[in-house]
């Protein structure tokens, strides 16, 4: 297969980026996207060298940047705006697990970062979610010490509800409802580990003021309000649901009605 | 043996008394002089996480490292199966005995007795901790944790949640880290990367670390150092193991003198979804929890081979009479739930003599068939509807309809830093946890115990022992990062990156590592001989110094750079692979995941040798070029019996 890759460029965060366009052939339908990229990064590394490729204009701005790690849809760490979509045009998969063979042969493919005013660029397709991380230290955790615990068994949970809080803890914090969120908010990664843990006993004693602390450190870090579009739920890799953004509303409220009494 | 450094300081006394003995010796620090003590952690795995969180819990100042974006990356994420624990909740007759009995065996009797009781004693705390932690682990209708079977073992003691156990466990690491982090007793240091240690008057004092943002070389000082990488199966090129995962901190502990112990243990996962291509980077796990209810077979008949290749029949329309259940044909026992080297060779076997199922011929089936009746739908799509759905995305083969195709591909690594009992090197205050390090598993590691293995290490084990070491230097100031020894690391990892970007030759470092990964599967792999180990020692030197003469690392040192990662990476990887190879020439039996060619069986099983290789073989670091020094630490079997492996009956 080939395609013409547009894929935003940028130095750093303090410079502009820009798209640039390339040409790339002798993909297998079966790579995934990221090993297509791969295969562009050994292309424009060649070619930087080749005093030909100079010669005929090919402007390097070297390879490729991108932020990636387990190649296999757990870890979070990749996350590309690919024509329109995060993580691009398959249904419940992160960037890694997209193959080449959802792309029609020889067309051209948009790549960009996800872009938010709280995921400032690093370069080119890498963005900063430390944002992500200064959420959950507020408040996304149950307070127990090492060594505290008692058996296991000593605290039951009805199967149906483990794994209710089992399908929010999937969540993997890629970003991309994030980046699909016409209001770059953060609410259904924010519910996501808000849920997942008030659903659970151990859980109950923080949680409105898990909620409350959280949301405050999301409003204070530029993310977006919630609008109930559910697009987040549409693009999220590992189909989170909203119905978690209610659950933390509710946390959320609960906690503001207790400050009030 | 006179001038080693190999002291194991297992305490004396009963097995299940070790632990306990060794606990009470330990110097206690106070709470006011923890805050003057400062700890580096260096990877946010299990491990690495745990320990932090549990350190700065303690009191201590701790410093917390990682190459990702967010310590919520570490490739513990992928874990998918299961973690042990000896709890017995199924009243099949476990114990902390049979736990650690299984582990010792399942090792191939490689592994340290006295580490892994311990091990096996702090599983069922673990557990307890992580529920307490909300970890979402599966339930059974009455609200009680539900386990599952793995390879090796007779019982069923393995928790998880969904196939994505190790995600949870990590969350919840990470999650104690945050805490730790909001309470101003860690600090974390993410997109950095660890590019030397720093040792003063022998003891480690520190680390030199490149922020992979801003590009520069950047020293952290501290009382005490424990590495939590993980392990070297990157090696390999291809291998389950994360893109970024490395062994390049254990290299530098290696160079600054800290012993490295068993390298040519690397573990062979029998079930990954086989190579497609020349364009792929990384090979997918499927989780050995599927060996539970999937049944792996290949035809009887080469013709329904050749049929299978060229697309002429499916599988499904192959009669259950012309299937080879190899497995339980082999090992009537255990079955398909062997160890996962049996199973790895067992594969190989059938796929060499011809009967592999694709067009590769390096494919077997994993059939669920047989469960899906058994079983129903809804029940096999809670136990494995995640592994199904991703193995359909990545290969586009529906498993409800027809059998997964699965080979065996590089995974873990067994061997690592050399650790006492204390899990300290041979550098004083230099410590090493979870798949870092070399202690726990031997020759092979049984499935659900790595997790279970980092978390031991890192909430329980490491943060009491080294008290012991920290105990002494409460009264040290902190550690000066104007040292001259600083002034020095820091000029060589300058002059290493310097190199780099002065060779400006033609092939990007991909090219290169994928070829050092061809080298190490071919003669470093499921089968070695002392021909292929000798020639992919001089095929290594060789493509090193191809490599100094033409790799190109484009960009430049002060901006994000990840060629400039990988190209540092794999200068270490060069160093591994050769200590890989070097270590399976000296070690001339078959054992666990090592297996020598000249070292089997009449029917091909693994031929262990006792009388002349039961130690752990100990590699100290002599100079650049220059062959390393092997010490060996004999392993002393006080509590069990040492017997053949046999899954057989």
């Amino acid at each position: 297969m080939e395609f013409n890759l547009k894929i935003w460029r940028q130095k750093n965060a303090k410079t502009k980026g820009h798209f640039e366009t390339y040409h790339i052939a002798g993909i297998e339908s079966d790579a995934s996207f990221l090993e297509m990229l791969d295969i562009l990064n050994e292309q424009l590394i060649r070619e930087g060298v080749d005093p030909v490729a100079v010669e005929r204009g090919c402007k390097s701005s070297g390879p490729v940047s991108f932020d990636h790690d387990c190649r296999e849809g757990i870890c979070g760490a990749c996350g590309l705006y690919i024509n329109g979509r995060a993580h691009g045009p398959d249904d419940r998969v992160t960037t890694c697990q997209l193959f080449m063979r959802h792309f029609k042969d020889g067309s051209t493919i948009t790549v960009e970062p996800f872009r938010s005013v709280a995921f400032p660029v690093i370069k080119d397709l890498v963005v900063d979610r430390s944002a992500f991380d200064k959420i959950l230290q507020a408040g996304g955790f149950i307070s127990v010490r090492t060594g505290s615990a008692q058996d296991a068994n000593a605290i039951l949970i009805g199967h149906d509800k483990a794994e209710k809080s089992m399908d929010a803890a999937s969540c993997i914090g890629c970003g991309a409802c994030v980046a699909t969120c016409k209001n770059g908010s953060a609410m259904l990664f924010v519910a996501a580990r808000v849920s997942s843990l008030a659903l659970l006993p151990q859980g109950a004693p923080e949680a409105a003021k898990r909620a409350a602390n959280m949301v405050a450190v999301m409003d204070s870090l530029g993310f977006g309000n919630c609008t109930n579009t559910r697009a987040c739920e549409i693009e999220c890799p590992k189909g989170v649901s909203i119905e978690n953004i209610a659950r933390l509303n509710r946390e959320f409220l609960k906690a503001h009605f207790r400050d009030k009494a | 043996m006179a001038e080693t450094k190999l002291i194991s300081k297992v305490p004396d006394g009963p097995l299940a008394e070790k632990w306990t003995k060794r606990k009470s010796e330990i110097h206690l620090v106070s709470p006011n002089n923890k805050r003057k003590l400062e700890v580096i952690v260096v990877g946010t795995g299990l491990g690495g996480a745990s320990a932090a969180a549990t350190l700065g819990e303690l009191g201590y100042n701790v410093k917390v490292f990682c190459i990702s974006d967010s310590p919520r990356r570490a490739h513990s994420i992928a874990a998918q199966g299961g973690i042990n624990a000896a709890k017995n909740y199924q009243n099949d007759n476990d114990s902390v005995y049979r736990l650690f009995y299984d582990t010792i065996k399942g090792g191939d009797y490689r592994a340290r007795e006295a580490n892994v009781y311990r091990l096996a004693e702090v599983s069922n705390d673990i557990i307890d901790q992580c529920v307490a932690q909300g970890i979402p682990f599966a339930r059974e209708y009455g609200g009680y944790l539900a386990n599952r079977s793995f390879g090796g073992v007779q019982v069923s003691r393995t928790f998880y949640a969904r196939g994505q156990t190790g995600q949870q466990l990590l969350l919840g690491a990470y999650a104690a880290l945050n805490r730790q982090i909001a309470a101003g007793t860690v600090k974390s240091y993410p997109r950095h990367e660890m590019l030397d240690l720093v040792v003063i008057n022998g003891e480690a004092k520190g680390i030199i670390a490149r922020n992979l943002t801003t590009g520069q070389l950047e020293r952290f000082g501290a009382h005490a150092v424990i590495i939590a990488t993980g392990g070297y199966g990157n090696t390999y090129f291809l291998s389950t193991n994360a893109m970024n995962s490395n062994g390049s901190a254990a290299m530098q502990c290696y160079r600054k003198g800290a012993y490295f112990a068993n390298p040519c243990f690397a573990q062979i996962h029998p079930t990954c979804i086989p190579v497609h291509g020349e364009q792929q980077c990384k090979l997918t796990l499927m989780s050995e929890s599927l060996r539970n209810d999937g049944r792996i077979w290949v035809p009887k008949k080469l013709e329904d081979v050749a049929k299978l290749r060229k697309g002429e029949i499916k599988p499904s329309q192959i009669p259950e009479e012309d299937r080879d259940y190899y497995l339980e044909r082999r090992y009537p026992a255990f079955g398909n739930l062997v160890p996962r080297d049996v199973a790895s060779r067992a594969a190989k076997e059938r796929c060499d003599a011809g009967y592999g199922v694709n067009e590769t011929g390096k494919a077997v089936f994993l059939d669920f068939s047989e469960a899906i009746q058994r079983l129903g739908h809804q029940r096999v799509a809670e136990r494995y509807g995640n592994l199904f759905e991703m193995y359909q995305k990545i290969t586009d083969s529906d498993p409800w309809k027809e059998p997964m195709m699965i080979y065996p591909a590089i995974h873990y690594t067994m061997g690592g830093i050399w650790v006492d009992y204390d899990l300290q090197t041979t550098i004083p205050g230099l410590y090493a946890i979870g798949e870092a390090n070399f202690s726990d598993h031997g020759g092979n590691r049984l499935g659900a115990s790595a997790l279970m293995q980092g978390l031991a290490d890192g909430y329980f084990i490491v943060p009491v022992t080294i008290g012991d070491y920290l105990s002494h230097k409460f009264a040290e100031p902190k550690t000066d990062v104007s040292a001259p020894e600083f002034d020095e690391a820091e000029k060589a990892v300058q002059a290493r990156i310097d190199r780099l970007f002065a060779i400006n030759g033609k092939t990007p470092v991909d090219v290169i590592h994928k070829k050092l990964g061809n080298i190490m599967w071919d003669n470093v792999g499921m089968a070695r001989d002392e021909a292929g180990l000798k020639k992919a020692i001089a095929e290594i030197k060789a493509l090193r110094e191809e490599f100094y003469r033409d790799v190109q690392v484009p960009g430049t040192q002060f901006e994000f750079n990840q060629e400039l990662e990988k190209a540092l990476r794999l200068e270490d990887f060069f160093d591994i692979g050769e200590l890989m190879a070097l270590d399976a020439l000296n070690r001339k039996e078959s054992c666990g995941g090592h297996f020598r060619v000249e070292s089997q069986t009449e029917e091909g099983e693994a031929k262990r040798d006792d009388k002349n290789y039961m130690y752990v073989a100990a590699w100290e670091f002599k100079g650049e070029g220059a062959e390393p020094k092997l010490h060996k630490e004999p392993l002393k079997y006080e509590f069990i019996e040492v017997k053949t492996r046999n899954y057989k009956d």
